[in-house]
């Protein structure tokens, strides 16, 4: 077995210096009839590396590629061009296989990176400080709304209805086991939403998500100071992070809490995982911050170096009493992030983030143009909502069997509201072609 | 005067460990590693929310960006550089196969909300690797969805506590304790208490296993749970995991099973012939997926039947048209009592990839291997290591071998500074001060992808500097590390005066002001 280096002669050289007969000595502590005989019958027997590249690519090949057709899929993950650079680095064995940093001595390279990358956040969101990482949007989301329950001491937190489902499922489920209420809205894709009248002295926080599930921008300065004057945090969050190239920083708009999702940058979308959840507050928040936190400090030479630090919030120092049980994060998901801002930069995020929204636009134009077709949305970034006046995901099937992966029917995330069925959130990046718009529309007028 | 490798240079650069500055520090203003055309955007459809000032992001070119990477990599140590017998992280060797296999096209350029025709051999992936779990653990049940072992913690105790509110045994109705082994790692505990669960901390007999008596004298109609790791942190098997889990079960109670250090029994032990109701498992610790520097990782939950009625959607089900995704709980397929969902989308795709490419690498045969090798290692660290060194324990051990700091009594020298004169020789430390049920605990897991000629270097190492430190030599501890990329790092004032992040040198200045 190539991954295994011990010989037979090794193996009993070293059963003769423990002193043990055999291996299987060693396991004297398991209790008998719980010792399998041999290796499981129902599994097969070990393969060559080329005989898994076999099986596992037959495998791949049942799948279609999003980039092998037009695609417009984005609700929360979202295809972009990744520089070749970045894929490779994140590959550098030193940091693909190296452990979580707690021995700062041997772990420069990723606690400098972890510090590039709060910096980034911190940047792009326009907050004062971040954390290194956590498991996705969604997860960060439910974290943030269980912070601020700590800060406030309130346990009572309102969501927008053009919060991602996800995120809200995953900040439900949080909240049903640790006892806080959730104020959900109902999606509303006309962006009347007012969240203002559900604020009260009780509660914690406002999650609002910009832009929204449906792509709407908006300012939610007024939110924020409509949040303030009641107590309560205004937690913004943030599904496509190339946005933030065009789009005013939720922490110039008031936020307390950021939560983002950074597969954006630097990660494929990868069938939904893993990705890399971003999350950032204010300095006076950062104690009560759930992750990891990488800090500046020096060496005993006076050299600057980081370390991993105000750790006493975290489980594997305050066990029961810790800010969060998140122990592994996201950490290489985070080097590809910041490998590929540090590539783009103020003007190569600008304009990535640019080319993203002027396809959107003309997508949008063409589409509004297609009979049958209307486009809800005032604002958006680079994703918008269309109607189509039939079950959306109906189109969305008769295009998949075209080659045309349409968008995401909002039925697939609201399979129980019948006022959604024939709305389709479609996505335009910097990926998307003029061939490929043609196709969509082409695609649309045979069906509908 | 005399020169030596201390000698100051005048860049401050140490022959081929190179000073890096952070990419904040190398702003180029208006370049870029990444040539985008500007697109001429006239009109903006931003509504009210377009940005009205920069960012402050850093231009650097391509070879920039790249030096700057390289050389921070050049400062990690790593498993592809030598041993790291981090106890109860399980890190071995990182094949890159795996790497390979996971970049798949059809797995790694899948959109998660794809239309299901298009999905079926990311769905047959998930439920292959569902199947391999399920029968190297003998339960009938895994949730794939949670993103980490700490995540995979919270996917099961969720499962027990909506268990045992079905059957009208929640909190409110007095099931609220959870017995945590005093061994236990922190996520455990911290996990229970999230939960809204009494944590109570069980002792260890003088074998380093759970104090069978004192356990049962725990036990009582207000128990919810144990959770128990087993092997334990200790580096042991519970020898009375059966009658742990037989009493728990009269009790009323469930178990939670930390599948932490699987690798010592894979293809050995099924945990569910144990009588376990839920235990995660660590793609990035057993299987092989690589650490990262602190993730991605994945943590799969195996369920028993009386869980798996409350597993967390999504799961892959089998249908007429081949596999489906279920992502809500009211789509049938068995998911009316599901607890909901923990995680945008349906889990950690590309470490699925990964773990199902060891998997079949090794298949029955070699995972059972694996488990032999990762505890003969270990036994024979223990065995060449223990006249030197004090083993917290009798007996053999598995997977990892615990010693505490008796063995440095008088000298001086602390578990820390033991650890910080193995970096100088090359060698990762072990895990420090955990478990916290010995004193100045150093827990060393060597893995199975060690070879015997590595194991006797860091033998004769350890051996050396446990008998340097017996020398009275202390103040080589004391100051240790020497050769690293940095020595020894100021973490109290790390804490005290939090530094989170780069700010220009314009505002650190007003600041100071």
């Amino acid at each position: 077995m190539r991954y295994l280096p011990l010989t037979d002669a090794d193996r009993q050289a070293m059963l003769a210096t423990i002193g043990a007969p055999t291996v299987e000595a060693l396991f004297e502590d398991v209790p008998p009839a719980a010792r399998l005989k041999g290796p499981i019958a129902e599994l097969p027997d070990h393969q060559s590396e080329l005989q898994v590249e076999r099986f596992l690519g037959a495998m791949a090949a049942n799948s279609v590629p999003a980039g092998s057709v037009p695609s417009f899929l984005g609700a929360g993950a979202y295809r972009h061009h990744v520089p070749a650079t970045v894929d490779y680095l994140i590959q550098r064995g030193e940091f693909l296989t190296s452990y979580t940093p707690y021995q700062p001595e041997v772990t420069q390279g990723t606690l400098q990176y972890l510090f590039e990358f709060q910096t980034q956040v911190a940047l792009l969101t326009g907050m004062d400080v971040a954390n290194a990482s956590m498991y996705d949007g969604a997860t960060s989301c439910a974290e943030a709304v269980m912070m601020a329950n700590r800060v406030t001491r309130r346990n009572k937190a309102v969501l927008s209805g053009g919060l991602h489902p996800h995120y809200r499922g995953s900040t439900a489920t949080i909240a049903h086991f640790t006892g806080f209420e959730l104020i959900q809205a109902d999606p509303d894709p006309s962006g009347a939403e007012d969240l203002t009248s559900l604020i009260d002295d009780q509660t914690s926080c406002v999650v609002v998500q910009n832009p929204d599930l449906f792509g709407r921008l908006r300012d939610v300065s007024a939110l924020a100071r409509a949040c303030q004057a009641k107590g309560a945090l205004l937690i913004v969050a943030v599904t496509e992070v190339v946005s933030l190239g065009l789009v005013t920083p939720p922490g110039e708009m008031g936020a307390d809490i950021v939560v983002a999702e950074g597969q954006s940058l630097g990660n494929a979308v990868n069938f939904g995982g893993p990705h890399v959840g971003l999350f950032a507050t204010r300095d006076k928040l950062v104690r009560q911050m759930p992750g990891r936190l990488c800090g500046e400090t020096v060496d005993a030479e006076g050299r600057r170096g980081y370390v991993l630090t105000l750790s006493t919030r975290e489980q594997h120092i305050r066990r029961e009493k810790a800010t969060s049980n998140i122990c592994t994060n996201s950490g290489l998901c985070a080097l590809a992030f910041t490998a590929h801002l540090s590539l783009l930069g103020e003007q190569g995020l600008t304009r990535l983030a640019e080319t993203n929204h002027a396809n959107a636009i003309r997508l949008a134009d063409m589409l509004d143009a297609v009979p049958g077709v209307e486009v809800l949305n005032d604002s958006l970034f680079n994703e918008f909502t269309v109607r189509l006046g039939k079950p959306a995901a109906e189109v969305v099937d008769a295009l998949a069997e075209r080659k045309v992966l349409a968008g995401v029917p909002v039925s697939r995330l609201y399979p129980d509201r019948d006022a959604l069925a024939d709305l389709l959130l479609v996505t335009a990046t910097e990926l998307t072609t003029d061939d490929d718009m043609q196709a969509l529309v082409d695609g649309l007028k045979e069906v509908l | 005067m005399a020169y030596d490798r201390t000698t100051p240079t005048v860049t401050g650069n140490r022959g081929l460990d190179i000073e890096e500055p952070l990419i904040f520090e190398q702003d180029r203003p208006g370049q870029s590693g990444v040539d985008i055309a500007d697109p001429g955007l006239k009109t903006m459809r931003l509504g009210d929310a377009g940005r009205r000032s920069g960012i402050g992001l850093p231009g650097l070119s391509e070879p920039d960006v790249m030096r700057h990477f390289t050389r921070l990599s050049q400062k990690n140590f790593a498993i592809d550089a030598g041993l790291y017998p981090l106890g109860s992280c399980t890190m071995k060797h990182n094949p890159r196969l795996n790497e390979k296999m996971a970049r798949l096209p059809g797995f790694a350029d899948v959109h998660p909300l794809q239309p299901m025709s298009t999905i079926q051999g990311a769905l047959k992936l998930i439920d292959t690797l569902a199947d391999w779990l399920k029968t190297l653990t003998g339960m009938p049940a895994v949730a794939m969805s949670p993103g980490a072992g700490a995540h995979g913690e919270l996917c099961g105790m969720m499962a027990i506590r909506a268990a045992l509110e079905d059957r009208g045994e929640g909190q409110a109705e007095g099931r609220h304790r959870v017995l945590v082994p005093e061994s236990a790692h922190g996520t455990n505990p911290a996990t229970a208490a999230a939960l809204g669960f009494t944590v109570d901390a069980i002792g260890s007999d003088d074998r380093g296993r759970v104090d069978l008596a004192a356990f049962r004298e725990k036990l009582g109609p207000d128990v919810a749970a144990i959770m128990l790791t087993n092997p334990n942190t200790c580096g042991l098997f519970e020898t009375d995991i059966k009658e742990i889990a037989d009493a728990l079960h009269e009790a009323g109670g469930l178990f939670y099973c930390d599948g932490a250090n699987f690798n010592a029994i894979v293809g050995r032990v099924r945990p569910g012939d144990l009588g376990i109701d839920a235990m995660h498992i660590n793609l990035h610790k057993t299987f092989s997926t690589p650490h990262g520097g602190g993730g991605p990782g994945a943590g799969p939950v195996v369920l028993s039947e009386a869980l798996a009625p409350f597993a967390p959607v999504p799961s892959v089900v089998h249908g007429p048209d081949g596999l489906r995704l279920v992502e809500h709980a009211d789509e049938g397929a068995g998911t009316a009592k599901t607890f909901g969902r923990m995680k945008g989308f349906h889990g950690q795709m590309g470490m699925f990839v990964r773990a199902l490419a060891y998997m079949l690498s090794h298949g029955a045969d070699g995972l059972r291997q694996v488990a032999n090798d990762s505890v003969l290692n270990a036994n024979y660290v223990l065995a060449s290591l223990k006249d030197v060194m004090t083993p917290s324990y009798d007996g053999p051990c598995m997977h990892e071998v615990l010693f505490d700091d008796h063995f440095l009594a008088e000298t001086g020298v602390s578990t820390l500074d033991f650890a910080k004169a193995m970096m100088d020789d090359g060698f990762h430390p072990m895990t420090m001060y955990f478990p916290l049920v010995v004193h100045g605990a150093m827990l060393i897991e060597p893995t199975e992808t060690e070879n015997k000629a590595t194991l006797d270097q860091f033998i004769a190492t350890m051996r050396s500097l446990a008998e340097r430190a017996k020398s009275g030599d202390t103040a080589y501890f004391e100051g240790a590390p020497y050769h690293t990329p940095r020595r020894r790092l100021d973490e109290t004032s790390a804490a005290r005066k939090p530094v989170l992040r780069w700010r220009p040198p314009s505002e650190t200045k007003a600041a100071a002001e």
